[in-house]
Parts: structure tokens; sequence; C-alpha cells
């Protein structure tokens, strides 16, 4: 066996990566629960990826045999109605997650200096991870499937002068139809998951050159020879991480932190299975009623929604009277998340130490989220409208007072250290 | 190897010069990638003009019919839909149609040829739901106006003729779809026909 890995090893960086990133790399000693949700993320990409292929094995991507060949993968294909609602189910966990992770980098601060590109990287996942679930939506070819994508290429018409030749030349038809699920198809099983991998491995890669963060926002690399060699932890990291710095509280991710996720990983997967088993159209929350109809290009139905993870931003798009400037605030609304590295002009990262107005202020953002992502589900009342208005402002409110207070703002003495 | 010394002026053209002739030439190779997302050769001419037949058609009634895929209504309109076309002005976007979402012919207060047979395309100027027709609830949207458009998806109101109410997110009016009377029983949608 040790001959088998020096053979390797003189061939390629096996053990040497291994040790790098998992065996001798130090994590903060004091993650909570909520660093589950990055290993959960690529739990379910896993999922997807592998159900993802097996559906497409018996998937028909044409406008007239998609809608019944997705009805035969769930009634003839033995345990395709699993594969599928394993799919359709890890869609929605897929967001679940990802929106964790993110409120996670937010209370913690994890996107300021020197996790600019880390956080932009996620974001980019995020956006791709849109295009991903919104694509994938359309091929099941249902009434939801059909109108959801004619509202949002619609997007693109708001664009002044190129914006109606932009939405022809997306949909390859003057309306949403064979031409357009075909190349979705395309985009949602090869082009799209092709870009994901690769901004995920883009991502662990900014994660694992500047360490990550933790609840307390404290450094956990310290200046080298600062620290006595007694206060240092008894263990081994990879002399990349010790050359330059003296590591202070922290463990190697494997075994410990390995293990504190599968214990997350078990957990999650109780709850995944409840859903495929229990409630896989969650009520019409992740399959939506109008989407068992096949889709039909002269009939809209009576409401039309997004799936819950578009919601909120959907809300922000109907919140405004006017279609190019509500559009804009949509894509503003993501946009502004992107530079919220540089939004944010504080120096104390973590919540806990943080003014009280930045805790009311990143609640309110919060609450607004979600309330934005019910108002969209809900029809567009007089009542309804004028509440989106007020989380919409709310929500963008965030930001301009981030901005604002951050340069100046009264904050709690940080410790040098996560614990002694 | 030579010993001959490094002429930086070469290199450098030549360096910009590989670059330059690279670029075009990603840009060639984009142009089929780009260019065969475009509507087939088979879609444009699935855009073919169709007939409807308005023989049968009973006052206060909507024909749908499909034209390039799109659902294109036909409606025959009562003397009272007609009458509550009047004096809307004020709560209109565009009460005069003058954006160009209609032909020339159609640029009058009924939007048609004919008063009493509306013709539109029935997908909102919004971002492209198929609006609902409400013969006679439509007051419930508008006060004093009894039929109309309403868009489910996102709240915007048209009137009897298509024209868009102000305060609501829809930009335009309904689109008129080029079309003409072949006969006193036929329309033609997708053309324009000699009497324009």
């Amino acid at each position: 066996m040790k001959k088998l890995i020096a053979w390797f090893d003189e061939r390629i960086p096996m053990t040497k990566t291994w040790n790098i990133h998992l065996a001798q790399y130090p994590a903060p000693k004091n993650f909570n629960f909520w660093y589950l949700f990055g290993v959960l993320a690529m739990l379910v990409l896993v999922n997807q990826i592998l159900t993802g292929v097996w559906l497409t094995m018996n998937y028909n991507p044409s406008a007239e045999g998609a809608f019944a060949s997705v009805e035969f993968i769930m009634r003839d294909i033995d345990y395709g109605w699993l594969l599928r609602y394993m799919h359709s189910t890890g869609a929605s966990a897929f967001f679940v997650v990802v929106y964790l992770h993110m409120l996670r980098g937010m209370m913690y601060g994890s996107y300021q200096k020197p996790r600019e590109l880390l956080w932009v990287f996620g974001m980019l996942i995020f956006l791709v991870l849109m295009a991903e679930a919104f694509m994938g939506y359309l091929l099941p070819w249902g009434q939801m499937s059909y109108w959801g994508a004619q509202v949002i290429i619609s997007l693109f018409g708001a664009i002044p002068v190129i914006g109606d030749d932009l939405t022809l030349w997306i949909r390859g038809d003057y309306v949403i139809s064979g031409a357009t699920l075909n190349r979705f198809f395309a985009l949602h099983v090869i082009a799209l998951p092709l870009v994901l991998v690769i901004l995920v491995f883009l991502h662990i890669v900014a994660l694992h050159e500047v360490g990550s963060n933790n609840p307390e926002g404290i450094n956990i690399k310290k200046p080298k020879g600062s620290v006595p060699d007694e206060e240092k932890p008894k263990f081994k990291f990879h002399e990349r991480f010790t050359k330059k710095y003296d590591i202070v509280d922290a463990f190697p991710f494997f075994p410990y932190y390995v293990v504190k996720d599968l214990v997350g990983i078990g957990i999650f997967l109780f709850l995944f299975c409840y859903v495929i088993f229990f409630a896989p159209a969650m009520g019409g929350l992740f399959l939506e009623p109008p989407n068992f109809e096949a889709a039909n290009p002269l009939k809209t139905p009576d409401h039309i929604a997004p799936v819950w993870y578009f919601t909120p931003f959907y809300a922000i798009l109907r919140a405004v009277p006017d279609k190019l400037l509500g559009v804009i605030l949509m894509f503003g609304s993501i946009a502004a998340l992107f530079i919220l590295p540089w939004l944010d002009r504080g120096k104390v990262r973590s919540i806990r130490y943080r003014s009280g107005f930045h805790k009311v202020n990143l609640t309110v953002f919060v609450i607004s989220f979600v309330a934005l992502g019910y108002l969209g589900l809900k029809p567009a009342t007089e009542v309804y409208t004028l509440f989106a208005r007020i989380f919409t402002f709310l929500y963008f409110a965030f930001f301009v007072l981030l901005f604002f207070y951050s340069k100046n703002e009264t904050t709690k003495p940080v410790p040098e250290r996560i614990t002694k | 190897m030579s010993n001959a010394p490094v002429d930086k002026g070469r290199r450098r053209f030549l360096t910009v010069a590989t670059s330059v002739v690279g670029a075009a030439g990603a840009v060639g190779v984009a142009v089929p990638f780009i260019a065969s997302w475009n509507p087939s050769a088979k879609a444009k001419n699935a855009g073919a003009p169709v007939e409807v037949n308005i023989g049968k058609a009973e006052p206060g009634q909507l024909i749908r019919v499909e034209w390039r895929g799109q659902p294109v209504w036909v409606v025959r309109r009562t003397p009272e839909m007609l009458a509550s076309l009047e004096g809307l002005e004020d709560q209109l976007r565009d009460p005069n149609s003058e954006e160009p979402q209609q032909p020339e012919y159609a640029s009058n207060l009924y939007r048609s040829r004919k008063e009493e047979f509306f013709i539109a395309v029935g997908i909102c100027t919004h971002l492209g739901c198929s609006p609902q027709y409400l013969e006679s609830d439509f007051a419930e949207q508008v006060e004093g106006v009894n039929a109309g458009f309403f868009c489910p998806c996102h709240g915007s109101k048209f009137d009897i003729a298509g024209r868009v109410f102000s305060g609501v997110p829809a930009p335009y009016n309904l689109v008129v779809p080029p079309h003409y009377y072949i006969d006193d029983k036929t329309i033609l949608v997708g053309q324009d026909g000699e009497q324009a």
C-alpha cells in the first residue's frame, strides 16, 4: 500500500493535496451549526448531477414529447418517481441551503477583506444556479413551465432598442416553443452544470487560499513568531499555512470537521427524505399545481407565480409600476449583493461585535427578503402591492444604510483570540 | 541557438499582430454559434396568415385563434362596450394610440378597421402573459367600466380596445396585428391587404 501511494505521489500530488486541503488544513475551532450549509450545498449538487443524468436517460426534450416523457418516468420506470422527486426536491433544497449559507456569510462578515473574491465566486454560483433552476423548470413542459419561462424571457424585452430582438433570439421563435425547450435542455444538462462545477472549484480554491472565517470574525493567522509554542494547537498543519503565520485556535479539517459535517448531513438527509416521500410537491411550493397540466400557449393560468426560490425577486419586479424600472430593480437587488464587500466599509466582521443598529438592519433585511418571498407567491392585489413596495424599499435600504453607517460604526472591542 | 540580439520591436509587432488575427478569428467562430439561436426557417414559415370566420360570432363573444403561435383575439363588441371607450382618456396611458402598437388603419378610438370587431394579439405588453377577457366583471378592476382585459400575472388592465390603463406595469396598449376583411364574414390575420 505504501509503495502504491509512493508510486502515485511521484506522478501526481495526491498526498500533498489531501494534506493541504483536508488532513493538515487549519479550520477555526469554533464553527457552529451555520457552517454546515456549504458542505450540504455540495451534497445537493452531487445529488442533482446524479439524478439529473438518470432522468436524462428517459426524458424527451421536444414540445410534443416532453410532458408525456415526464409522466412516463413517473409511472412506468421503476423508481422513476423517486429519481424525479429527488431531483425536484433537490432543486428546492439547493436554494434552502444556499440562502442559509449566504445569510451565514452576511452575519459573520465572511465577505469582508480578504474574502471579497470568495464572496463574488459564491454570488456567481448563485446566479448560475438561478439560471440552471429556471431552465430546468421549463423541461417538464407544464403550464407553469411554459408561462413562467414566457414571463422571465420577456424581462429581456424591457431593455431599450435591442430588447425585442434579444427575446426573439433567446426563444428562437416568436413564442416559447420546441426550439426554446431544446436549447434550454442543452444548457441545463451540459453547459451550466459544467460552469457550476468549475465555479464551485474556484470558490473552494479561493476559500483555502484565504482561510475560513468563523462566528467571532477573529483572524486565526497571527504574525509569525508572535505566539509562544505552548499556545499553539497540538496539531500538525501543512507548512504552506505555517510558513508565514502562526496558526491559533484551529483543528485540521480532517477528521474533526468531516465527522461534524457527517452528523449534519445525517440530519439533513432525514428532512430531505421526509419531503421526498411525504410532501414532494410541498403543497404546491416545490411543484406547482398548474404544472400537472401540459403547456398550452393559448391560455395563461389564472395565477402565475414562479417557484418559491425566485419569489423575493419576482415581488420586487411586480412592485414597480414601470416595466424597465421593475426589471432594473430586480437585477439590482442581486447586483447589490455582488458588491456587498465594498458597500460594507466596517472593519469588524462578526455581528456579535457590531453595533445594535447593524443587528436591526440585518434583521429587517432578512424579514424583508422572507416577506417579499411570501408576497411573490400571492396575486397582485392593491394591499399586497403596497406591502411589496414597502419591503422592496427596506431591502434596498439595508445596503444604502450599511454603506453610510459602516464607516464610523460603534463596535464592541474584538478579542485577540477566539478563546485561550 | 543563435546569439543574435533580441529585436524587441519586432517581437512586440508579432505579438500584437497574432493577437489581433486570433481575436478576429474568435469573433468569426462565434458567428455560427450565435446565429444558430435565431428562429429557424421552419419557425419563420409558421408565421403564415390565418383566416378567421366571424359570421357566427355572438355580440360580446371572443374568438381565439393562433397566429405565429400567439393567441389572437377577435371580439365582437356590443354597442355598450363601444360606448364605454369614450371619456376614459384621463385614466389611460396612451389613449390616442400614439405608440406604434397597431397598423395605421387601426389608429383610431376603436383601434380597429370596423368598430364592431376588435382584433388584437392576446399577449400582455408587460411580460407576455395572456390577459383574461372580462365581458361583464371588469368593473371590479376599474370602476364604471364593465368590459375589458385583466392580466392575472401582474394586474395590468386594458379597456375593450386594448388600451392600457395607467398605474399598471404594462407599458403599452395591446398589439393589433395586421389584418383585413376578405369579405363580411372572414378576416385574414397576418396581412394588411390591398385596402391598406
